[in-house]
This record gives C-alpha cells, structure tokens and sequence, in this order.
C-alpha cells in the first residue's frame, strides 16, 4: 500500500529525463466561471418552476365552474403598457452593461436607473391591474380558476420582478457606496442575466393570459 | 487488502475533548467548509434513517397479525406518511449530497465548492425543513396522507389539521435548500476542475453529482410549486385540487410524478457513480468502458424525465398513453444494463478482494438487479393494473432503495470514511453490519413480494384474518427485528473507530483518484498546490509512470 | 401457483385472492403476460448473478498483491452487444404489452337490448362503495346497493359481462378485486371504466387498493357471482322498495329509526329515509356483512354497530348517537327485517 506525500507538485514532471513516457501539455480550458455557472443553474431551475405555472394556467384554463373568464375581465391595453416597459428595460439594462464595459459609471447608472424605474412602474401597473380585477370585478384566487390560476402565476411572476428591483437597487447602493467597485462587471452581468430571464418569462406569460387565453 | 481490526487508542485525553465541544459546536454552527458541512448532512440523514426506521418498527409491529390491536388506524397512516417522507427526503437525498459534498471538491482538485455559504445554507435549510415537517407532531398528529399525498385528500376537507401545512412547508424549505445544493454542484464540477481535468476525464462520481444535479433544478421546482399550490389551497382557498370546484385531483398526481419518479433517479445515480468508483480500485482494474458509462448516465438522466405517469398506469389513461409510458420505463433498463454489464466486465479478470467498501458494492450488485427486474415487472403496464399499490411494489422499491442506494450508500462511507476522519473502521463489526443487513433485508422484502401477489394492499393498518397474509407478514416483522441491529453495529463502529480505528494514512485502499493525495483528513484548504490532471486515473499515472493512462484515453 | 404461497396457512381457512388464479378474461390475459414477463426477468437474473457470483468466485484476490492485473480499458464490439441485447428484449416486451393493453383494457360498449351485460355504477365514499345498478340485458334498472356486488355468471355459449363506471363521491379510491382484474381508480372529477365476466359462481374478494384516509385498510370489497337464475331472484328483490313493517313491534322500530338522524345519510327506499351519505339500507338483510365487508351482518354487531360504529370501525363517517336501549332494540328489529 502506497502512503503518498501531501504535496502534489509531482503531478506536473514525471518522465522526460527518465525515460518515461512524456505527458502532453494541458491545454488551458475556456469557460464559463462559477458565479456564471451558478446563475445558470438556478435560472434553468426558475425555467422549470414557471414551466409548471404556465402548464397549470393552461391546463385549467375554461374549466372553470363559476365566472368571470378571462376574455370578461382582463384590460389589454393596461399590460400592453407595462409590458412594453418590461421589454425596454431588457434594452436599458443590456445598455447599462455596454457602458460599463466602456467604463462609462455616469451613463452606466442612468441605465441602470431607467431599468429599476421601469420596473416598478411595470410592477405599479400589475397592482393597479389587480385592484380593478379585486375590486370591480370581485375575482379573488378563491373566486374559481381562473382566479387561482392567474394570481398565482402572475403573482410568482410579479414577486421575481420584485426581487431584480430589490437586487438592482441594492447593487446601486454598493456601487455609490463605494463599497463595490463600478469596475466589478460581474454581479451587473448576473443581475442582468437575471432580467433578462425575468423578462422572457413575462413574454411566455403575456402571450398566454392575454393573447391566446383570452 | 488486509482485513483491519481496532487498534490500541491512539487518541487526546478526554478532558481536552470536553472542553472543546462548545468550540465544536460553534465551528460546525459556523462553518463554510464543504468537508464540514459534508459530514453534517450525513449526520443529519442517519440521524433521519435511524427515526424513519423506527417508524417503520412500529408500523412492522402492527401488521404482525391480523386485526391486531397494537397501534391505531391514525397512529399507522401518520407513520407511513413519515417513514417515506422522512426517508426519501431527509435520509436519502441529504446523505447522496452529503457524500458528494465531501468528495466532490477533493476529487476534482478544488479547494471547496464553488459557493461555500450557499452550501452552508443549503444544509441549514435542509434541516430547518425536516424540523418543520416533524414539527406536525405537535399540531396534534402528523399528516395522513401518504408520502406523494394524493389530493384531494390533502384538501381542507379531508385533513383539517394544519399538519398537512407543516408537512408542505418543510418540503418547500428543504427543497430550496437541495435546489441551492445543487447549484452548487453544478458550478463546482463545471467551472473548478483540476488543470488538466476535461469533463470527460472527471472521476465518474462527480460525473453522477453532475447528471443528479441537473436533474434536481428541472424537477424540484415543479414540486414546489405543486406544494405551494396545497398551501395556497389549504389557506387561501385557491382550487387547484378542490375537486368540487373544478379543481383537478389528476394535475397532481402528474406534478408529483413528473418530480417523483426523477427524483428516485436522484436517489440512484450518485450510487452508481461511487459503485464506478469502488468496484475498480478494489478489483484493481480500470473502469471498463468509461464513455459508455459516462453515456448511460446521462441517457437514464433523459430518459428517466419521460416516464413519470407508469406510477398512474391504473388512473385510466388511453392505451396510447399507457403504453408509451411503459415503453419508456422499459428503455431505461437499456443504460441501466450497460452499467451493470460494465461494473461486471470491470471484475472479470481483476483480483477483487472484499473490503467493506466492495463487500456493500457487492451487496449493491446482487440486489438491485433483483428490484430492477421488479421494476421491469411493474413497467409492463398490465402487470402493473395487478402489482400496482400491492406489497409488491413496496418490496420493489425497497429493493432498490435499500438492495441500491442503501448499500451503496454503506460502500461510499466504508470507502471514504478513511479519508474525512484519518482512521479506518473495522472489518469486523463491517462484516457484522454486512450480513445482518443482507439476510435481513432479504427477509423483511422478499415476503412483501409474495404478499403482493396474494393480493395484499399497501398502505393498510390490518387486514382480514382468512387472507393468508399473516404468515409472510410475520416474516417481513422478523427481517425488519434482524437488520436492526445491523445499524447498531454501524453506528457503534463509526463512532468508537474515531479514537480507536487504526490510522488510515493518505491512501488506505491505494486507489486512484485525487482525493487519496491529500492527508487524512485532509486539512481546509484541501491542496497546498492545486494538482494537474492528464487522466481519469491521476495517482495511477503516478504510482506506474511507465505505463501511464493518458497513453489509453 | 397460489397454494405454494399460501402453504403456511391452513388452506380451508383462507380465501384465494391471488392474481395468478384468474377467473376472468382481464385477468387471464395479466397472468399470461405477467408469466412472460417474470421468465424473461428469471432468465436475466440467472444469467447475471450467475456472472457476478463467477467474477466473485473466481477472481476473488488470494495472498498478497504483488503487482496489478491487465488493465481492459473497454471494448466498442462487447458495448455494442451488450447494448442491442437488452434493446431486443425490449422491444419484445413492448410487442406483448401492446397486445395485452389493448386486450385488458377495452372500453365500455353501450348497453343494448338482449346483450346480456351488466352495467354498474361504482361510486366510493370514504369508506364503503355504492353501487347503481343501471341496466341488465338492455332493461333499464332502478336499483341502488352497498358493499356487496352481485353479478351473474357466464354459461355455456351466453358470455354475461360486467361493465363498471367508476366515479368517486371524495377521494381517489381503487377497485382491485385480483381474481377478476387488475385495478381501477375511482377519481372525483374523472369517470373511469373496466369490465370482467366470469363462468366460475362463488365469492371473490379484494379491497379499496388506494390511499383513500383513515379506515382505507376496511373498505373491503365482495363480489358475488350468481348463477344466472339466482342473480334474476336476486335482482327482483334488490328491485323491490323495503319491506313494510308486518307487526307493530316492528312498526315501533321503524318509528324510532325514521325519528333519528339516519334519515339524513341513508336511504330505505319507501319510507322518508332519503339520505344518499351513507349506504342505502332498503335491503341491508341481502348482505352477509357490515361496515363494508368487515364483520358479519348479524343481529349482535348491528347493535354493536349502533351502539358504537367508531368501536367497531374507528374513524369512519358514522357517529354514535347515544341510543337507548330501547331504541337501539326496536331498530335492530326494524332493520333486521328489511331483506
Ligand atoms: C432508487 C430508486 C428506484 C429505482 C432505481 C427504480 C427503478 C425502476 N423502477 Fe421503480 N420505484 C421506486 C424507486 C425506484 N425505482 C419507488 C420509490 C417507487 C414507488 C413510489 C411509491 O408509489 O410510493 C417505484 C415505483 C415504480 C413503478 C410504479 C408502480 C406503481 O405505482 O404501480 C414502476 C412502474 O413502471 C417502476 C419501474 C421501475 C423501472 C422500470 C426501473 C428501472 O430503472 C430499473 C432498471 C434496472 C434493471 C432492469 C436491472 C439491470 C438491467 C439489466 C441487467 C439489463 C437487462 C434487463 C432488461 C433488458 C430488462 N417503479
Ligand atoms: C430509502 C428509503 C427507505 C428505507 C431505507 C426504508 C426502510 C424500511 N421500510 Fe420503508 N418506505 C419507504 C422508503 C424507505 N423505507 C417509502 C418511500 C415508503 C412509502 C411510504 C408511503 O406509502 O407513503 C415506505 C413504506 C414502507 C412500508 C409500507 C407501509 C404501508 O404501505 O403500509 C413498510 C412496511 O413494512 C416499510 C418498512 C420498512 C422497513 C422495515 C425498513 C427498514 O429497512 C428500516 C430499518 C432501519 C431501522 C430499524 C433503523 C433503526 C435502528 C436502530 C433502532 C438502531 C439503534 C441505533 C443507534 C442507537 C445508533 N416501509
Ligand atoms: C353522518 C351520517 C350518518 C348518520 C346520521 C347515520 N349513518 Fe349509518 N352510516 C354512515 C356511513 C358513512 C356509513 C358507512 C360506514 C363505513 O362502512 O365506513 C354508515 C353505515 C351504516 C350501516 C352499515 C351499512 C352497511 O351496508 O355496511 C348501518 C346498518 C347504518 N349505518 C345504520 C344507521 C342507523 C340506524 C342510523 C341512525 C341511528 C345511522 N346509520 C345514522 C353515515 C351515517
Ligand atoms: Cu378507498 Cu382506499
Ligand atoms: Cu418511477
């Protein structure tokens, strides 16, 4: 039984000189590093939570036993607004990225508050959409599917917009804190990724409730 | 390998252990180390494995004869309920993480995992959720619902306690804390590998890690939200599952299962990855077929998202439907049996000899097979119309939750337990926990088997007197009475080889890959210098640099 | 094959529910696909615990280890075997399971005069099955029971099938008599359908065989399969409203049964007992149990039963009502007269 030393150096220079056969260089690898890979994996884990939601929208989608339906109460015009401003701020954070590559902090933070700013009014929009549904039409998530259904999933999505508002504030306040450098690319690039996804989730859920649900 | 015996103690005084438990305790309370938390989780899931198996004592103790009076219909259906849920979420998936918590860094040549506070999290949470879904207790009674809780039985309506809630909620917690595990997992085995370490020269454990971790983030979620669609039902009158309002009891049983049948993949795959690993260093010889190995994971990774509905063969589907589920749980024996063809070929020629870890891969070995033909039984959907919640699909999946990823489990700690304490258990009290547990476990399943065919129901506080179940009903008791001490002697073992197991040295087994450089245990940063990796088998390359493996691969 | 497993007990004591004596066409189709599928997986089994126990056996290390054995990376021709192997026995046993599928489970045909089927509504309550009885022979029926399925058999030449529609009033529950066919699940919101037939008169057992709460282990199932001329008999007194009280003694009882809340959960067809909760008891002395198959139905565990259901059946849906003595008297003696 072999005891071996702690210390790996050997790793890198048997053979050569001995005789032995001689290792191949290691060729670096290029790749993605952890904090991307971890986004990654979590978002594709997010993928699959909505996923469900959205299957469940469908699957109950008209099986209601009790009014209103969707085509009844649901205001197109309304998240045809907000959701246009959930589309441009994709584009302003994507923006906000460029700038600070370019190091560009002043441009890079407007970006960067236009996309926070965007957000909440998306988010001001879903809870006025909300209360007309709540108060004029009385659909509550106990009211029937539909209900259920919608507030659930346009719920789980409204809190994940919540939660990029919160992590882009919270970034902002580092930076001008000082506390973080505005060199530091990497959270910006996640929190972005992060919107993106968020983006892209409302574009499923917007091409369902309300385009082909309705 | 020569057979280890306890030694004399070699080990500090007592008083300066004393002393340092509270130190102890807050290193563990605070600790980042992935090695740490490791053992915790497998403190944590044996803790779990030794009060679900208790439950299952119980449960055992009742179905001793027929319309025996020792515990009630309530009392039997809160102990099923906890026994699977303690055991698949809090015993099974926590030990595979935690096994793959210590290994999976030092066997890819990284300093920790990639997030050392999300891991930290991750187990606290894991455990915060077992605390909660114990906590039912106190509302009265556990849930009675089964582990997959079919609704609507989980509905106000038919449990009014708020144990249901509990029991939803911890799974929801714990759930975060095995989605973030793998997270984890994922970033650690994609972005910190070794210099030199392609993905198609990981050491095939971590290769497992890789495949179970993808299959955590797609599924877990949909249990989630399945679970927040109880809660939201329970407490806020939703009507997912309310069948009287429109509600769907059939959408359940497709979330659950859609999570539910990947996740006993979740609970197997890591095992095959840790037989790839054993099987070869104690038969002496390389992995047979790595890429094809390497292949079949990720196959049964695949495949296994597309079978989940040969769990409702009886629901009432289309004979399309049916039939294309059965087909493709058939298909999945098709990597499974690469795998085992490959561990058998691995064998075949080498000089095997029987150390604890092998003697449990051999116990793995000859009983899966065995719950893996069941299971090929119960795919064949009309088979199935009869097996279906008989015993005799509990004697299959105990066959191969026990027969695989129990054994398995055994022959990953026997194997690595060296390594994270620096002693080496005894063979002796091994072999004891070995033979108890195999003729044990045969005896507590096989007759589940037999009862199933004779028309015995699980899930059944008791039953008729003229069924002619008692008979083999009083064998499963008595197999359950004879593995039981089986865990003694490893508890026993594990705990008394901290101070008197013989030292282990870097490399006990003289096996291959990197974890076995580091000393035992290896200190927190794991390497003084990160290693370079050419081969699948890097101390190989080292202890025969005439015939290295890099030339092969 | 059943009296090899049944060997321990004594086997004039026991009943037969094994899936491997078949008496109907669903489950004789099973069996012969189960003993397929059970050879294939022997002769797997064999063949590789054959080759584990030889490697074990064989290349078993003896002595000490002085240098290590040829290293076999792998060989594509043996993968490539060993994979198409297992693909073919696959494949077969997807052939057979096709065949068996669309054998076993046949959807429901309509009823249709002289077609000599029965057709069956199976409702299940937590804990006990309803049974509608809907049309026998293309006749239309009105008839509503309990616990306690009866069927007729098939004679020489004139096939008698069953055909079940099975629904579920709470909980998902499932229909599994073993010696009939495979299960069924009754599921709110989702109507299934099976069916069976059977030459072979006599008793066949099963039970409820899915979670369904807390007394699912006794929410047994009976089916009686009658001669044809004895199910005819049988079906005309089913048919019947309940027997009316033919002394006063009785007529007191039925007094004091209308007078209690059992009007509010059981139907006695005739009277005012109306309740659709519990079992319909118009002809509760045609059973030969109680409480769904668990004990017998006789007059000491009816007053059992009255006294206490949660004694004899602990969690179910019937309360104790406090009876008197006398009360409870005089509807033993009412209800033992509705045959
Ligand atoms: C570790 C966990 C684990 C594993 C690995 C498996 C593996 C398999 N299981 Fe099992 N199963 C469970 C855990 C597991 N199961 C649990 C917990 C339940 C019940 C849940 C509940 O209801 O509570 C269950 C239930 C279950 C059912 C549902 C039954 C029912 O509810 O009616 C079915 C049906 O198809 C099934 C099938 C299979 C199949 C086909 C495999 C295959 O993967 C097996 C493949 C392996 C082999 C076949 C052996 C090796 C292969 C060869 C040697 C090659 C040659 C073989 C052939 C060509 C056939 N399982
Ligand atoms: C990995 C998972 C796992 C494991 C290991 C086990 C282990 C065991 N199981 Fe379990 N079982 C399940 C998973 C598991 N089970 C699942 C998922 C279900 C379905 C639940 C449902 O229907 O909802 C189930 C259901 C189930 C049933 C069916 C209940 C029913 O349908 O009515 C039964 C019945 O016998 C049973 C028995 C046992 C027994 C006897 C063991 C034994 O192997 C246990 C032995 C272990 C011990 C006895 C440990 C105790 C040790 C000591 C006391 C020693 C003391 C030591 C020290 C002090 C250190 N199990
Ligand atoms: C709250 C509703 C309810 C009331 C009131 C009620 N029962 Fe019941 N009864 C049930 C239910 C439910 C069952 C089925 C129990 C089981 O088997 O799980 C049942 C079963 C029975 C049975 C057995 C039937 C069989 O076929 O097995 C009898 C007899 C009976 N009840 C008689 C009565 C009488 C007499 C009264 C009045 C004193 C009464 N019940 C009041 C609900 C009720
Ligand atoms: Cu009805 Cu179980
Ligand atoms: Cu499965």
């Amino acid at each position: 039984m072999s005891e071996l030393a702690a210390n790996t150096s050997g790793f890198a220079d048997h053979g050569g000189t001995t005789g032995l056969p001689f290792p191949p260089a290691i060729a670096p690898e290029k790749a993605l590093n952890t904090a991307q890979w971890g986004m990654l994996a979590f978002l594709l884990s997010e993928a699959s939570f909505f996923s469900t939601l959205i299957t469940s929208y469908l699957a109950y989608l008209g099986q209601d036993t009790a009014g209103p339906t969707p085509r009844e109460v649901l205001s197109l015009p309304l998240v045809f607004a907000t959701t246009i401003c959930l589309v441009a701020s994709s584009g302003t954070i994507h923006l906000a990225e460029k700038r600070l590559h370019e190091n560009r902090a002043r441009e890079f933070l407007l970006a960067w508050a236009a996309t926070t700013g965007l957000g909440i009014v998306f988010l001001l929009g879903t809870a006025y959409e909300w209360r007309q549904l709540i108060v004029e039409h009385q659909l509550t998530i106990s009211r029937n599917l539909f209900g259920t259904t919608f507030y659930t999933l346009v719920g789980f999505h409204a809190l994940h917009v919540t939660i990029g508002i919160a992590m882009m504030l919270g970034l902002a306040g580092l930076m001008l804190g000082r506390r973080l450098s505005i060199k530091e690319a990497q959270p910006v690039q996640l929190v972005s990724w992060y919107w993106h996804f968020v983006d892209g989730v409302w574009l499923a859920v917007f091409t369902i409730v309300y385009l082909v649900g309705r | 390998m020569a057979v280890v015996e306890l030694e004399a103690p070699a080990s500090k005084p007592a008083s300066a252990r004393s002393a340092s438990l509270s130190s102890l305790v807050h290193s563990l309370v605070t600790t980042v180390d992935h090695k740490k938390i490791g053992l915790m989780y497998i403190v944590m899931a044996i803790v779990f494995l030794i009060i679900g198996g208790c439950e299952a004592l119980l449960m055992r103790w009742q179905l001793l004869f027929p319309r025996y009076d020792f515990i009630g219909p309530d009392a039997f259906n809160q102990l099923f309920t906890m026994h699977g849920t303690t055991m698949v979420f809090f015993m099974g998936m926590p030990i595979l993480i935690g096994v793959g918590n210590y290994v999976v860094p030092l066997a890819i040549g990284a300093r920790d995992m990639a997030f050392p506070r999300l891991n930290a999290f991750g187990f606290w949470v894991t455990l915060l959720g077992g605390l909660l879904v114990y906590f039912s207790f106190a509302t009265g009674g556990a849930p009675a619902i089964g582990w997959f809780a079919y609704s609507p039985l989980t509905e106000r309506t038919f449990a009014r306690s708020a144990a249901t809630d509990f029991w939803a909620l911890g799974l929801v917690v714990s759930g975060t804390g095995t989605v973030a595990a793998a997270v984890n997992f994922l970033a650690t085995i994609l972005a910190m590998r070794a210099p030199g370490m392609t993905l198609r020269k990981v050491p095939f454990f971590t290769w497992t890690m890789l495949w179970t971790s993808v299959q955590i983030l797609l599924v877990m979620p949909p249990l989630t939200a399945g679970l927040v669609m109880v809660l939201l039902d329970r407490n806020l009158g939703a009507h997912f599952f309310d069948t009287q309002n429109g509600g769907s009891a059939l959408f359940w049983q497709h979330l659950f299962w859609f999570f539910g049948h990947p996740e006993v993949y979740i609970l197997i795959l890591p095992v095959f990855g840790m037989m790839s690993e054993i099987i070869p260093v104690f038969s002496r010889k390389v992995l047979f077929g790595y890429e094809f190995m390497a292949a079949a994971t990720a196959a049964i990774a695949f495949i296994s998202m597309g079978v989940w509905a040969h769990h409702m063969f009886t629901v009432g589907m289309s004979r399309t439907a049916d039939l294309f589920f059965a087909a493709s749980s058939l298909l999945v024996s098709i990597p499974t049996g690469i795998k085992f063809f490959n561990w058998l070929a691995t064998m075949y020629g080498g000089r095997i000899s029987f150390a604890s870890p092998m003697l449990f891969a051999f116990g793995f070995l000859s009983m899966f097979l065995i719950g893996g033909l069941t299971g090929i039984m119960l795919a064949a959907a009309p088979f199935d119309f009869q097996l279906a919640d008989s015993y005799f699909l509990v004697g299959h999946f105990h066959w191969v939750l026990i027969g695989g990823t129990l054994f398995g489990t055994f022959a990953g700690l026997y194997y690595w337990y060296p390594k994270a304490t620096g002693r080496m258990l005894s063979e002796r009290l091994a072999r004891w926990h070995f033979w108890l547990l195999y003729i044990g476990f045969i005896l507590t399943f096989g007759p589940m088997h037999i009862s199933g065919f004779l028309g015995m129901p699980r899930r059944i506080y008791t039953y008729e007197v003229d069924r002619g179940w008692d008979f083999w009903n009083q064998l499963t008791t008595f197999g359950a009475l004879l593995q039981t001490p089986s865990y003694a002697f490893f508890a026993y073992n594990v705990v008394v080889s901290l101070w008197k197991g013989r030292p282990a040295g870097n490399d006990p087994w003289d096996a291959w890959t990197l974890e076995w450089t580091t000393p035992s245990p290896p200190p927190s940063y794991n390497f003084e210098q990160i290693p370079e990796v050419r081969s699948r088998r890097p101390l190989w390359d080292i202890k025969h640099p005439d015939d290295p493996d890099w030339k092969y691969e | 094959m059943s009296e090899f497993f049944l060997l321990a007990s004594d086997p004039e004591a026991v009943q037969n529910l094994s899936i491997f004596d078949p008496v109907s066409p669903p489950a004789e189709s099973i069996r012969s696909l189960s003993a397929l599928v059970a050879g294939i997986a022997a002769f797997i089994f064999i063949i590789v615990e054959g080759v584990l126990f030889y490697s074990v056996v064989r290349f078993r290390a003896r002595g000490p280890r002085t240098s290590e054995p040829p290293q076999v990376y792998g060989s594509k021709a043996i993968e490539v075997a060993w994979t198409s192997a297992p693909a073919l026995v696959v494949f077969i046993l997807v052939l057979v399971v096709t065949r068996t599928l669309w054998d076993v489970n046949r959807p429901n045909p309509p009823s249709k005069p002289q077609d000599h089927a029965l057709f069956i509504t199976v409702i299940g309550h937590q804990w006990w099955w309803e049974y509608v009885y809907e049309s026998y022979d293309g006749r239309k029926l009105d008839l509503i029971t309990a616990n306690e399925m009866h069927m007729p058999a098939s004679t020489e030449g004139v096939a008698r099938p069953v055909y079940l529609t099975l629904k579920s009033a709470d909980v998902c529950h499932s229909f599994w008599v073993p010696r009939l066919g495979g299960k069924t699940d009754l599921i709110p919101g989702h109507p299934n359908e099976m069916w069976f037939q059977t030459d072979k008169p006599g008793l066949y057992l099963g039970q409820c065989a899915e979670y369904c709460g807390t007394q699912h282990a006794n929410m047994l199932l009976r089916v009686t399969v009658d001669e044809p001329a004895e199910f005819d008999r049988w079906l005309e007194q089913e048919a019947e409203p309940a027997a009316v009280p033919a002394n006063s003694a009785v007529e007191e009882g039925q007094t004091a049964f209308l007078a209690q809340s059992c009007v509010n959960c059981h139907r006695v067809r005739g009277t005012r007992a109306v309740g659709t909760f519990g079992p319909d008891l118009t002809h509760l002395m045609g059973r030969q149990t109680l409480a769904s198959g668990m004990i017998a139905n006789d007059p000491e565990n009816l007053r059992k039963w009255l006294t206490d259901p949660q004694q004899v059946k602990l969690g179910c849906l019937m309360p104790a009502f406090g009876l008197s003595t006398r009360e409870l008297h005089e509807i033993v003696a009412y209800l033992s007269t509705l045959r």
